[in-house]
């Protein structure tokens, strides 16, 4: 995405930053003059460059070794050990070439882990967009406590997902507090063995994702609103337009980039989903809400068929890469000008 | 807001309208909505805290109600009983060094890719772009065996160090954009006065990176505090364990004590609400940062 390359660029336009940023750059170049250098401008230069090089390692070094042994290294691992039948202790020399791979495909629990992985990225744009839509443009509207609505909406994305998902294994109990909650209201009927119903339980996964995490979708959109210009909304309405057509036919169109963003956000990070599924239902019961990542943990450390686990984490990051190269490529390409970098971040969305 | 952390030099924006929301008439269906959403999002966390002072018996007899009596017995168990400190101390000492190592790395890395000219600086930019798209899942089997390999099992910084390096990405991305907006002139001028470049680095950027490193700084802290895959599988010594794997443990060996749990994790989330308090602006910045660029 151009946003990183050319970024801080509102108000201006995105060609013409980066031409800015290009010439800025230039210009720090000259800003160091060897000074006190040899007189031969060539050798000048040379020293210069070294030195530079030196500088550039110094500053550029620490992250990347930080980077190489922790990133880096594991993933090519990964690589590795998925073309092994491995425990993870002792020698490494049961080499199955792709039947790792190849078991891993045909496995029904993985296949149904893709499958809610799949389910959990639609239903989560599907579900999140419009509430966190009508949310942010509720709370762009001035009211009194409009400051502490926007705090609020913003807590549950705050706690640790082990934290949410401890309290809403606790709320979603057999008689528990909800189920409690609906009968006192006359909702008795609606009401399910939330998490030990192999029929519903990926529902009720998904439903408590909607809590956690329609507050990013609500400040991410908010934060759009905020670059929609007032006198728009103004003239339209001047134009006789109702708050409901100005909404739909201004504002809504100008959120496009932010919420394609945060549709990318929300996929990576619904395909990641660990802790929360963890917490609430372990992927059961009967695996009917195992994801991707679960079963990675679950034949990996759980069952030390570290191997195979790996197979699976590169599966996850193929599917993932796909996934993310489509996305930018088909729908996020018109929103910048620059050759288009793939990004998005786990933590933030999940 | 983006403000917060916004350069110096950045363009002005149409500030009138961010200040001026919609103005128009607010009818009472905006606050009927409004109490909605408050409740629906806040009532999970208010009965954890308020059933916290209640007993199991009371619980038992309806899951949903005012404490009668208040039992201040829960809390009282959970703060003298030494687990949650140890836990609370543990996550606070990994989150520190995951954010110390973040932050100093991170800018320093930053800083050549923002106002150096030199062949391969958009390779390397790639490099750690690339890495927001490796979250710890994808590499966490390989990356529990690398740090197991490296005597790393049990200790602060196997959990640290891999936290650190997958939050550089993030911080890189946005750190550079921030460093590049700072405005020439101010080399140009620390060069005048005979500072070198690693001077004008220490003296200058890093002064005026305040906001900046704060915004990546908190995002790595809160990224650490919430974390529970990497240290599930790092820690296993229970008295080296952090909050949330406290919360999970605790939730599990006392299912029957409702009352305890709900008193527990009331607890635990009270550090990362007051911090989230506090830190509101950075945190909401730093997301806008990391989508804006």
């Amino acid at each position: 995405m151009a946003s990183d390359l050319t970024p801080r660029t509102q108000g201006r336009g995105p060609r013409g930053a980066a031409a800015g940023a290009r010439t800025g750059a230039a210009g720090q170049a000259s800003a160091w003059p060897a000074a006190a250098g040899p007189r031969d401008p060539d050798a000048r230069f040379r020293s210069r460059q070294w030195r530079q090089r030196l500088e550039i390692a110094f500053f550029v070094t620490p992250a990347l070794v930080l980077f190489a042994v922790f990133v880096v290294v594991p993933i090519v691992q990964a690589g590795r050990y998925s073309m092994f039948k491995w425990n993870g202790l002792g020698p490494m020399d049961n080499f199955i070439g792709f039947q790792n791979y190849a078991n891993a495909l045909a496995d029904t629990i993985f296949q149904r882990a893709v499958t809610n992985n799949l389910l959990i990225v639609v239903l989560s744009i599907a579900i999140q967009l419009p509430i966190g839509l009508a949310i942010a443009l509720l709370l762009n509207r001035s009211f009194p406590g409009r400051t502490a609505m926007r705090v609020i909406v913003f807590v549950p994305y705050v706690l640790a997902e082990v934290v949410a998902g401890v309290i809403w294994a606790l709320l979603l109990q057999p008689n528990g507090p909800l189920d409690s909650v609906l009968d006192a209201v006359g909702l008795g009927f609606v009401k399910q063995v939330w998490l030990g119903d192999p029929g519903f339980a990926l529902w009720t996964v998904i439903g408590v994702l909607t809590w956690k995490y329609v507050g990013l979708a609500i400040v991410l959109l908010l934060a759009g609103l905020q670059g929609v210009p007032e006198e728009l909304n103004e003239a339209a309405s001047i134009d006789g337009a109702s708050w409901w057509q100005v909404q739909r036919k201004i504002t809504i169109p100008l959120l496009g980039p932010t919420i394609r963003t945060w549709i990318f956000l929300s996929m990576i990070g619904s395909l990641q989903l660990f802790d929360m599924v963890w917490i609430l239902t372990k992927g059961g019961p009967a695996n009917a809400t195992v994801t991707m990542a679960t079963y990675l943990i679950n034949q990996g450390t759980e069952r030390s068929q570290y191997g195979y686990a790996s197979a699976v984490a590169v599966l996850l990051f193929a599917i993932s890469f796909i996934l993310a190269i489509l996305y930018q490529t088909f729908i996020q390409r018109n929103d910048s000008d620059d050759a288009s970098v793939v990004r998005g971040r786990r933590k933030v969305s999940r | 807001m983006t403000a917060v952390a916004a350069p110096p030099s950045r363009g002005p924006r149409p500030r009138v309208a961010r200040v001026r929301a919609d103005r128009r008439r607010v009818g009472p269906l905006v606050y009927v909505a409004a109490v909605v959403v408050a409740v629906a999002v806040l009532a999970p966390v208010v009965y954890a805290v308020i059933s916290g002072f209640r007993s199991n018996g009371q619980l038992a007899e309806n899951p949903v109600g005012l404490p009668s009596p208040w039992v201040w017995q829960n809390y009282v168990n959970v703060l003298t009983g030494g687990n949650f400190w140890k836990y609370a101390l543990n996550s606070t000492i990994i989150a520190l060094i995951t954010t110390a190592v973040v932050v100093v790395l991170g800018i320093m890395a930053a800083y050549p890719l923002a106002r150096y000219r030199f062949k391969g600086r958009d390779g390397l930019y790639m490099v750690f772009v690339l890495g927001l798209l490796f979250p710890a899942t994808v590499a966490i089997i390989p990356l529990f065996l690398q740090i197991r390999d490296l005597g790393l099992v049990n200790t602060f910084w196997g959990v640290a160090l891999p936290q650190a390096a997958f939050a550089l990405p993030v911080t890189v991305v946005i750190l550079r954009p921030f460093l590049q907006a700072l405005p020439k002139e101010l080399e140009e001028a620390a060069s005048i006065d005979g500072a070198s470049r690693i001077g004008f680095f220490w003296r200058i950027l890093v002064p005026l990176s305040g906001p900046g490193m704060v915004t990546v700084g908190v995002l790595a802290f809160v990224g650490s505090w919430n974390a529970y895959l990497l240290p599930l599988l790092i820690l296993n010594d229970p008295a080296m364990k952090t909050l949330p794997l406290g919360v999970a443990d605790f939730s599990t060996q006392y299912a029957s004590d409702t009352a305890g749990v709900l008193a527990f994790t009331s607890l635990a989330v009270i550090p990362a609400l007051v911090f989230f308090l506090t830190m509101q602006k950075r945190i909401v910045s730093g997301l806008q940062g990391a989508v804006k660029g």
